[in-house]
């Protein structure tokens, strides 16, 4: 009865703009936000260190900015990191991932969509199914199987853009089969109908008057796949391996991580640059990022 | 050729190369990689023996397995508690009265859209001497070491890791189920009377059931296959002891499985650990998701 009683006071004294709690949840979301943001500014900061300067104080801010400009100089042609060329590797890789993935899966989808048949319904779920095999349980007989692969087509599968490609569509395919697929089944049908009583071919039905209407989930499929591939590391270590003439950003890192005694300045810089593509694309893109991701999780 | 029979084709083609990829990236070394865990199975194609369960026998004989069987267990229930309260105490903040909470959503984001191997380096750079140094200024014993090199605290730091980067994600998912509750529900309870935390559990977290599952779903999944941050920021150290052996306190299974096939040679117990792997994981979430399906249905 008493918390009954005090309710309606409370809400009277706070009736006016909650000014005094408002202004408290800002000061603790702040605060949260700068404990989160600390990485990147300790990223950044050591980024403009010297190895000594970290020695001395790991704790410390830059006292020379210009100090950045000789770390990256000082990597850039390292050939452990080699950044221009794992960057130019991972955007070959990621973009023609994610057009392959995006069209192949679209054209299933809506074939699987428009198609009630026993077949069609069994291979969804087939795909649907697939969702839950890890990475880890195929990816040894994967190589073994991609060797033999390659071997008797001669177009060679591991250390090869096409490989790791084609490895990628059949990774990204069974979930953006499922999210196209949802997506598809709301699409009304008269207006492919329509289509078709013009003369229009099943493929030019689907390019001209299907794909034009999937793009909001061409987005959601380009978000949940691009960050997933951009930022692999166990598939390419696998497919590309560690010391192959491709590396991706991820095993560029590694690797050069991987050769120094821990030069921490080198390593700070080496991970700034990695950050800062993603980073960038974010700060233009964030609106479909977010959108992408959210949707991507709840369909 | 008939405009039926072309139709037909067309449509054959269109679930082509989805289907190719399909069964060669996953359905072929599926069925391979059972097969191969009960063969003595050396990584080339050419398998010489059946050995039958030998290879599951000696992989549950093996304190190195068993170990990680248990860390991995208790990283993924440490994390999905961590992440899921961050994550919705984060949702509580960006959603309410503040000002500036787009960009407070759009910040805590930012963590997610870096690969594990980038964000472990930068923690192990935070925990091996940021912290530290940070300890013995404040003069705390537990933070003057490195937190990652003790073997009773290095599960603090991956969890630590873990939920900084995927707090901001499945943040998300709580905001876009927040926003879908109508204010008018809300409005009207606090009319009645209700304080805050009694309409957040009565009223909010209820009606949030569906996210509660797929996010619960999501860091279930994401913490057991856990390996990228595992590899950059302790890469299995330090050493432990577990049933009277040397083992690696801070192995999580997928990075056992990776050094049983590529550390230890050994590719057929690798195989039949990524099958057992396989098995649990699709248990667990199975459970997972019938058990919070039902609050749902009760919700």
């Amino acid at each position: 009865m008493a918390k009954q009683a005090a309710a309606p006071i409370e809400r009277m004294a706070g009736y006016k703009p909650h000014n005094g709690r408002r202004i408290a949840l800002e000061i603790v979301t702040l605060i949260l936000f700068i404990l989160f943001m600390m990485p990147f500014v300790i990223v950044v900061f050591n980024s403009m260190r010297t190895n000594q300067d970290i020695i001395n104080a790991p704790v410390g801010v830059p006292t020379d900015i210009a100090q950045i400009g000789r770390n990256i100089a000082e990597i850039w042609n390292n050939p452990n990191f080699n950044f221009l060329s794992a960057l130019r590797d991972s955007v070959i890789i990621t973009v023609i991932s994610l057009a392959v993935i995006s069209i192949f899966s679209s054209m299933a989808a809506w074939v699987l969509v428009r198609n009630k048949t026993r077949w069609s319904n069994l291979l969804f779920m087939s795909y649907v199914a697939a969702m839950v095999i890890p990475f880890q349980v195929v990816m040894f007989p994967l190589l073994t199987w991609f060797k033999s692969v390659g071997d008797f087509l001669g177009i060679p599968m591991l250390r090869s853009y096409q490989g790791i490609i084609f490895a990628y569509l059949g990774f990204g395919e069974a979930m953006s089969i499922f999210i196209f697929h949802g997506f598809i089944k709301g699409v009304p049908l008269e207006l492919e109908e329509a289509a078709d009583i013009d003369g229009c071919s099943r493929a030019g039905t689907f390019f001209r008057i299907v794909l034009p209407l999937l793009q909001p989930v061409f987005v959601t499929v380009l978000v949940l796949n691009g960050l997933w591939i951009w930022n692999d590391y166990l598939l390419p270590l696998l497919v590309l391996g560690a010391s192959g003439n491709i590396r991706t950003i991820p095993l560029a890192v590694q690797g050069f991580n991987g050769a120094y005694v821990k030069q921490w300045h080198l390593i700070m810089t080496s991970t700034l640059l990695a950050m800062l593509p993603i980073v960038i694309l974010y700060l233009f893109a964030q609106k479909y990022i977010v959108q992408g991701m959210v949707d991507g999780s709840i369909k | 050729m008939t405009s039926r029979q072309k139709r037909k084709l067309t449509e054959f083609l269109f679930l082509l190369p989805t289907l190719i990829a399909f069964l060669m990236v996953i359905i072929i070394p599926f069925i391979f990689g059972i097969y191969y865990s009960f063969t003595d199975w050396q990584g080339t194609g050419a398998v010489s023996q059946v050995v039958g369960f030998e290879n599951y026998k000696a992989i549950f004989q093996e304190p190195g397995f068993l170990h990680s069987f248990l860390v991995t267990l208790l990283f993924t229930v440490l994390n999905i508690i961590t992440v899921n309260v961050v994550a919705f105490l984060i949702s509580l903040l960006v959603t309410s009265e503040i000002r500036g909470r787009n960009i407070y959503r759009a910040g805590f984001f930012v963590p997610n859209l870096i690969g594990g191997i980038v964000l472990g380096l930068v923690w192990q750079f935070i925990f091996s001497n940021i912290l530290p140094s940070v300890g013995q200024s404040l003069g705390l014993p537990t933070l003057s070491k490195s937190l990652i090199s003790n073997k009773d605290t290095v599960m603090i730091t991956l969890v630590t890791v873990n939920t900084w980067q995927y707090a901001g994600y499945i943040m998300l998912i709580y905001v876009a189920s927040i926003q879908g509750i109508s204010k008018s529900v809300m409005e009207a309870a606090e009319v009645d009377g209700a304080r805050y935390w009694t309409r957040v559990r009565k009223i909010q977290i209820p009606l949030m059931a569906n996210a509660f599952t797929i996010s619960l779903f999501l860091t279930l999944t994401n913490s057991f296959k856990m390996y990228d941050v595992n590899v950059a920021l302790t890469n299995g150290g330090p050493v432990s002891i577990f049933m009277m052996k040397p083992v690696q306190a801070s192995e999580l299974l997928a990075l056992n499985i990776y050094n049983t096939a590529f550390k230890y040679n050994n590719m057929a117990q690798g195989q039949a650990k990524a099958v057992i792997f396989f098995i649990v994981l699709t248990i667990f979430s199975v459970i997972q998701v019938t058990w919070n399906k039902s609050k749902e249905v009760e919700a």
